[in-house]
C-alpha cells in the first residue's frame, strides 16, 4: 500500500490502513477459495452428470447417493465434519496427508468443492435430460455414435440451458464462502469478525464487508450476462 | 380499524412495560454459556457456575427480580445495546474500547491468561525467538487475544475461535501447537486430559471483570456497585468463590 494512502487511511478510528490490508487478505482468501471450488467443482460435475443420465443403476445410482447426501445437508455440517473429523482419524498426523489437511484452506476447499461439484451435476443433468428427443434422433439418423451426439449435440445445448442456473450456483457459492471463517480461514467474514471483535462496531465491520460481496455479485452477473448474450447469441430476434 | 386499536394497544403494553423496568425491580442479565466454571448448565439442565450465584446474591441484595438471559458472545454488547437485556454478567474483562461502548460496574474479579500446550511442547512463551513459526489459539476478541497480537503478531501465526471447544479440538488435532486462553477455562477443559500440560506461567491481564450495562442507566451501575461491594464485604464473595476456585480471584 502506498504510503500516502496508508496516511490518509489512518486518520479514521476504524479504517485505518491495517483494517484495510485485513480486508484485502480476506478478499484474497475469499476469491481463491471460491474460485478454485467452482473449477474443481465443475470439472467433475461434467462427468458426473453424464453418470447420471445413464440408463444402467449401477452407475447412476452411487452418483444420485452422492449428490443426495451433499445436497441434503447443510455445508456447515460438511465443512465441521471433514474439518473436524479429519483431524480425530487416530495416526493421521503421522502421514503425508497431514501436511495437506493441518491448514484450514484445503479441508475447507474440499468441502466446498465437493458440495458445489453436487449441485452443479444435478444442473447439468437437468439440461442433458431435457433435450429434446427429435435433435437425438436426428444425430442417430446422421449415424453419429455416443460419443459424437454427445460432444457434437447434447453437451453443448445442455450448456445453454445449464448456463442460467448455474450462474446461480455460482452466487450462492461465493456467500457461502462466509462460512469459512468459522475454521479460522480469515476469508473476507473472518476479517470483518476479527475487526468487529477488535473494535465492537459490528456495523461499520460488516456493512463495509457486505459491500464488497455486492460488489463481487455484480462483476459475477455482468460477467454472466455477457456469458449468456454469448451463447444464446441464436435466440435473440433479428435486428436486435 | 379494529386492528389498528389491537396495534395501538400492543405498543401502549410495550412502553409501559419498559417504563416500569425503570425503577429496576426487573433486571435481565445475559450469560454466556458454557464457560465452567464461571457459567454453565449442571447435569439437571440448571444454570450455575461462580457468577451466576454471585448475580443471585447480588438480585437479593438489591431486591430485585433476575432473569437470566443466555447470549453467545459474539452479539453480547449488541444485544446489550438493543436491549434485549440490562447486564451483562459474563466474564467481561475491562478494556478501554469496551469502556467506550459499555458502562462497567466495578471490577468483581480477575483471573490470567494461561498458556497449555501438548506435553511434548518445550518452548518458552516468554521468547520471541522460541515462539516464531508457532501456531497460538486464542479466542476471538478477548484480552489473550489482545495479548497475543501484540506480543506475538507477525512472528507466529495466531488463530482465532469463537468457542472454547472448538480451539481444544484443534490442539488435540495438532493444528496448534499451544493456546492462551483465561486460566480456569483452560484449567477446566484442558488440564483435565492426560496429554497437555500447562507451560510458562500464568500472565495477569487486563483490569479485571466487571459487569456491563448501558451507558444511560447510570442509576442501575450505582445500585449493582453497591450490591457488589457489600457482598465484597460481609463474606457472601468468599463463601461463593471457595465453593468453585481453589485460589483467589478476588478483586
Amino acid at each position: 500500500m502506498p504510503d500516502f494512502m496508508a496516511q490518509w487511511l489512518n486518520q479514521n478510528d476504524i479504517f485505518t490502513a491495517m483494517t484495510m490490508m485485513e480486508y484485502w487478505n480476506g478478499l484474497v482468501n475469499t476469491i481463491q477459495l471460491v474460485f478454485l471450488s467452482l473449477i474443481i467443482g465443475l470439472m467433475c460435475a461434467i462427468p458426473l452428470a453424464i453418470l447420471r443420465t445413464m440408463k444402467n443403476p449401477f452407475i447412476s445410482g452411487p452418483v444420485w447417493v452422492y449428490t443426495y447426501l451433499f445436497r441434503g445437508t447443510p455445508l456447515l455440517i460438511q465443512l465441521y465434519i471433514i474439518y473436524y473429523g479429519i483431524a480425530q482419524i487416530p495416526g493421521i498426523q503421522d502421514t503425508f496427508w497431514w501436511e495437506i489437511f493441518r491448514e484450514p484452506f484445503y479441508p475447507a476447499l474440499l468441502a466446498f468443492a465437493l458440495n458445489t461439484c453436487a449441485y452443479t451435476t444435478e444442473i447439468i443433468r437437468g439440461a442433458i435430460v431435457s433435450t429434446p428427443a427429435g435433435e437425438i434422433e436426428a444425430a442417430k439418423a446422421y449415424g453419429m455414435n455416443w460419443w459424437m451426439r454427445m460432444r457434437r449435440l447434447i453437451l453443448p445445448s445442455a450448456a445453454r440451458r445449464a448456463v442460467q442456473a448455474y450462474s446461480n450456483e455460482v452466487i450462492f457459492m461465493l456467500h457461502s464462502s462466509a462460512i469459512a471463517s468459522v475454521v479460522t480461514i480469515v476469508d473476507l467474514t473472518g476479517a470483518a469478525r476479527n475487526i468487529y471483535s477488535r473494535f465492537y462496531a459490528p456495523f461499520d465491520a460488516f456493512i463495509f464487508v457486505a459491500l464488497i460481496y455486492l460488489t463481487l455479485t455484480f462483476i459475477l452477473v455482468f460477467a454472466f450476462r455477457k456469458l449468456e448474450n454469448h451463447l444464446l447469441k441464436h435466440q435473440r430476434p433479428v435486428g436486435s | 380499524m379494529k386492528k389498528l386499536i389491537i396495534a395501538a394497544s400492543c405498543m401502549l403494553a410495550l412502553v409501559a412495560g419498559s417504563v416500569q423496568a425503570k425503577d429496576w425491580k426487573e433486571i435481565r442479565l445475559a450469560f454466556d454459556v458454557p464457560y465452567e466454571p464461571f457459567e454453565y448448565k449442571d447435569e439437571n439442565g440448571n444454570l450455575t457456575g461462580f457468577e451466576v450465584e454471585l448475580a443471585k446474591a447480588m438480585c437479593k441484595e438489591m431486591k430485585a427480580d433476575c432473569e437470566f438471559v443466555i447470549q453467545s458472545w459474539d452479539g453480547m454488547i449488541p444485544g446489550l445495546l438493543a436491549r434485549k437485556f440490562d447486564a451483562i454478567f459474563s466474564s467481561m474483562s475491562i478494556t478501554p474500547e469496551r469502556a467506550e461502548r459499555v458502562n462497567f460496574s466495578e471490577p468483581y474479579y480477575n483471573t490470567p491468561g494461561g498458556w497449555f500446550a501438548r506435553k511434548d511442547f518445550n518452548a518458552d512463551v516468554t521468547s520471541k525467538e522460541d515462539m516464531k513459526g508457532k501456531v497460538i489459539g486464542v479466542q476471538r476478541g478477548t484480552t489473550m487475544d489482545t495479548y497475543a497480537t501484540n506480543e506475538f503478531g507477525g512472528i507466529a501465526t495466531i488463530k482465532r475461535y469463537t468457542t472454547a471447544d472448538d480451539m481444544v479440538l484443534d490442539l488435540e488435532g495438532q493444528r496448534l501447537d499451544v493456546v492462551f486462553v483465561d486460566y480456569p477455562v483452560g484449567e477446566q477443559t484442558i488440564l483435565t486430559k492426560d496429554a497437555f500440560k500447562e507451560v510458562g506461567k500464568p500472565v495477569k491481564l487486563g483490569e479485571g471483570v466487571g459487569v456491563a450495562m448501558r451507558k444511560r442507566d447510570k442509576d442501575l451501575a450505582a445500585k449493582v456497585n453497591a450490591a457488589l461491594k457489600k457482598l465484597k464485604n460481609d463474606g457472601t464473595y468468599d463463601a461463593i468463590m471457595k465453593k468453585y476456585f481453589s485460589y483467589d480471584i478476588k478483586m
